[in-house]
């Protein structure tokens, strides 16, 4: 069957299940939309191509299938840069399609022409420049299959305008590609190695991270610390991966992790790390990361190994094969921890965790940022979905919004991505249109993306935002205030739009809170109506995110705030 | 730990970009790339890398696995602990000026350089040899006057696989 190449690129996204595509259109990708006018494909027409991105992003992280945007040439190309690398420093499968002018104009500066894939070379796992028409059905394939395999993220494919209006034979059976997969080889010895350590360890810690997210390994690694007593701590991106209700969960670790983490990372004597990378924002400075303990690290990528934080022991594969062998290691060979030496090593934990507990003065005259999540968290039960923006939202987020189940808190960790909350609260709620999916937003952060609004209000994509609005770059001042002197050197946001007369103007509703009283009233009122809400929430305006690591200082050494915080 | 010269033997699919992908691999990560010597295999589909860069074993350990991260990338092998054969060429261009002229030719036979192009102006040598040989040579090049040099990157094979 002979068919043109805007053709093909529906056809193939049908073989690879795709029901969604967030875009934009533009001259360069006409053929494709002129395709999608007649298919069964939904389209998400998003008010700008980061949005676009990011909507892609949220689909995948939530649903763990791959996301797909379309954009055009030149400026609709560039603008998908920050998603792209947003999604590829947090290991997200999506396929970003943009359109190109014709192959015989690439290289001429022609009209809209931008070499897209040399500018994303440095920020996708891999990039594609189509060439012809015959190449593109196996390179649509292959982009698919990249995206999802392996350590995931994104994939770029360029569609240079003629190559979708060239015809060619589409026989989707005989697409032959390379592949990529990762087979699991079980390595017994280093489970025999894991178990030595584990047997002579008195203080072992978990330490969990997107990679058990990404690797759908949650269960496996929650079954061995329930079994074997062992207290978990994880990084931002791990948040969910291990139920944030258990007793064993010690939150996050980290420059805004709690107390007890931080405190428990530094004191342990075992430490399985697994899906994570050992990000500064994590490790403090490195000469004193966990030096006590011996590492165990378990990550499917080899690079993630040994690049930050040198490991005794390290396990390259799959995190969830990986935890199996684990597991049936240990029953195996019945191992037993002492119950006196794990008693006393979470009584010291329980006595960090009185000492310091994760806490903030509240107040009955003004909002504090922290309460509206706390009581959030409370009325839901925790059962939504969450995306964040950045800033001390995120932090406050992380922290008081326990999350029990993977694919629950959806946040841009590696890049710090200001303005992707809303964009992809809309991919999740997308994916899930019965659940309810809130962005927890700062007001400038949330001004970066904010014409997703109209998106939202078109489809009827109903989602909540719950604004945390101080007037300020909150993370910015924070840091201007311990570290600067209090000089709030352009970091003040007073100057905003009333943000309940945007929401109406954008037609969704909008809902605002002055008091403590207020708050719960409003989430609930929010939560319950069948619309996109924005909930603009007048918290108090200096609040910090403690505890704080200094940068460059060690974990165990946090600033913990005022004093009447601690018992 | 001690840093030395180690050669890396990288076999990728031969696509448009893959020296771009792994150049700028390595330069976004602040790894120096010594010398760089590509071309196709015996299978057109493939090509072979042969690169050279001064670390430490941590620093290529970690080269190694951020290029083996690379979808083009089929194989990273570190050829310095290995058996194996190194060879460099130059292309040296030397002017016969009358006082140099006896010199040059002596010197030529003396140590067996290959001579690809000779006239009355100018000679063109062409000298192969390990990094060590190679060396040498431009020692005595030197004082007979280089008016222009071409010197390949290394390439290396190994003894036995
Ligand atoms: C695109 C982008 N630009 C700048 C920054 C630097 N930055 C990090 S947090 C922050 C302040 C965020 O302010 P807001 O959204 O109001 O959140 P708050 O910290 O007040 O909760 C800034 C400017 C960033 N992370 N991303
Ligand atoms: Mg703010």
């Amino acid at each position: 069957m002979k068919l043109k190449g805007s053709q093909i690129l529906l056809k193939m996204l049908e073989e690879e299940k795709v029901d969604i595509i967030f875009g934009y259109p533009g001259g360069s990708v006409l053929d494709i939309y002129d395709q999608l006018y007649k298919s069964k494909i939904k389209h998400i027409l998003v008010r700008h191509e980061q949005g676009a991105v990011h909507a892609a992003d949220g689909y995948a992280r939530a649903t763990g299938k791959v996301g797909v945007c379309l954009v055009t040439s030149g400026p609709g190309a560039t603008n998908t840069v920050t998603g792209i690398a947003t999604a590829n420093m947090d290991s997200i499968p999506i396929v970003v399609f943009t359109g190109q002018v014709p192959t015989g104009l690439i290289g001429n500066d022609a009209f809209q022409e931008s070499d897209i894939t040399g500018i994303t070379r440095p920020c996708t796992k891999h990039n594609f420049l189509v060439r012809s028409v015959e190449e593109l059905a196996s390179t649509i394939k292959e982009a698919f299959h990249i995206a999802r395999s392996g350590r995931p993220g994104p994939v770029l494919v360029d569609l240079p305008k003629n190559v979708m209006a060239a015809e060619t034979e589409y026989d989707p059976a005989t697409i032959k590609i390379r592949n990529y997969d990762v087979f699991h080889k079980s390595a017994p010895k280093k489970m025999a190695q894991v178990l030595e350590m584990l047997s002579h360890a008195k203080k072992p810690l978990i330490m969990t991270g997107g990679g058990v997210i990404l690797g759908k390994a949650a269960a496996e690694l929650t079954a061995i610390a329930r079994k074997y007593q062992i207290p978990v701590t994880g990084t931002l991106m791990g948040l969910g991966s291990f139920p944030g209700t258990d007793p064993l969960w010690l939150g996050m670790l980290g420059m805004h992790g709690t107390f007890y983490a931080n405190m428990a990372v530094s004191h342990c004597d075992f430490l399985l790390a697994v899906g994570v990378r050992f990000d500064d924002r994590v490790t403090g400075t490195i000469e004193t990361f966990a030096t006590n303990a011996q590492i165990v690290q378990i990550d499917i990528d080899p690079s993630s190994i040994n690049r930050n934080v040198v490991v005794e022991l390290p396990i390259i594969g799959e995190t969830k094969a990986t935890l199996k062998d684990l597991i049936k290691f240990l029953a195996e060979h019945n191992y037993t921890p002492s119950s006196s030496e794990r008693k006393e090593w979470m009584q010291q934990i329980a006595d960090w965790r009185e000492k310091v507990p994760l806490t903030y003065c509240q107040n009955e005259k003004i909002i504090k940022p922290q309460y509206v999540i706390e009581t959030l968290h409370k009325i839901t039960k925790g059962d939504i979905i969450v995306t964040t923006e950045v800033g001390q939202n995120q932090m406050w987020t992380a922290q008081f919004f326990h999350f029990d189940k993977p694919n629950s808190f959806i946040s841009s960790g590696g890049l710090g991505t200001m303005g992707y909350g809303l964009p992809a609260a809309i991919g999740v709620k997308c994916a899930f249109p019965d659940k309810q999916v809130v962005d927890i937003a700062g007001d400038g952060s949330i001004q970066m993306n904010i014409q997703e609004l109209a998106t939202a209000a078109q489809y009827n994509i109903a989602v909540k935002i719950v604004l945390l609005n101080n007037g300020f770059l909150g993370m910015v001042r924070q840091w201007q205030e311990l570290f600067y002197e209090k000089r709030y050197s352009f970091t003040d946001m007073t100057y905003a739009p009333d943000f309940v007369k945007l929401a109406e103007a954008y037609g969704i509703v909008g809902l605002r809170a002055t008091k403590p009283q207020e708050v719960e009233s409003t989430l609930r009122q929010g939560l319950s109506i069948d619309k996109p809400v924005l909930m603009d929430f007048q918290v108090s305006r200096e609040e910090c995110v403690y505890p704080m690591v200094r940068p460059g200082e060690s974990i165990s050494e946090m600033e913990l705030g005022t004093r009447e915080m601690i018992n | 730990m001690e840093k030395k010269e180690h050669i890396i033997s990288i076999l990728v699919y031969n696509k448009p970009d893959v020296l771009a992908r792994i150049a700028g691999t390595l330069g976004g990560k602040g790894y120096n790339i010594e010398s760089l010597c590509v071309n196709t295999t015996t299978q057109y589909e493939i090509s072979k890398i042969v690169m050279t860069s001064i670390g430490n074993q941590t620093t290529i350990s970690r080269i190694e696995s951020q290029l083996q991260r690379l979808v083009d990338v089929i194989s990273v092998d570190d050829l310095t602990n290995v058996e194996s054969v190194h060879r460099e060429m130059i292309l040296v261009r030397l002017n016969l000026a009358e006082d140099k002229k006896e010199q040059i030719k002596k010197a030529v036979d003396v140590n067996h350089w290959k001579v690809i192009v000779s006239n009355d102006n100018y000679v063109i040598l062409e000298i192969t040899g390990d990094k060590a040989q190679i060396d040498l040579a431009l020692a005595r090049l030197e004082p007979l006057g280089i008016v222009d040099i071409t010197r390949t990157g290394l390439v290396a094979l190994e003894l036995k696989s």
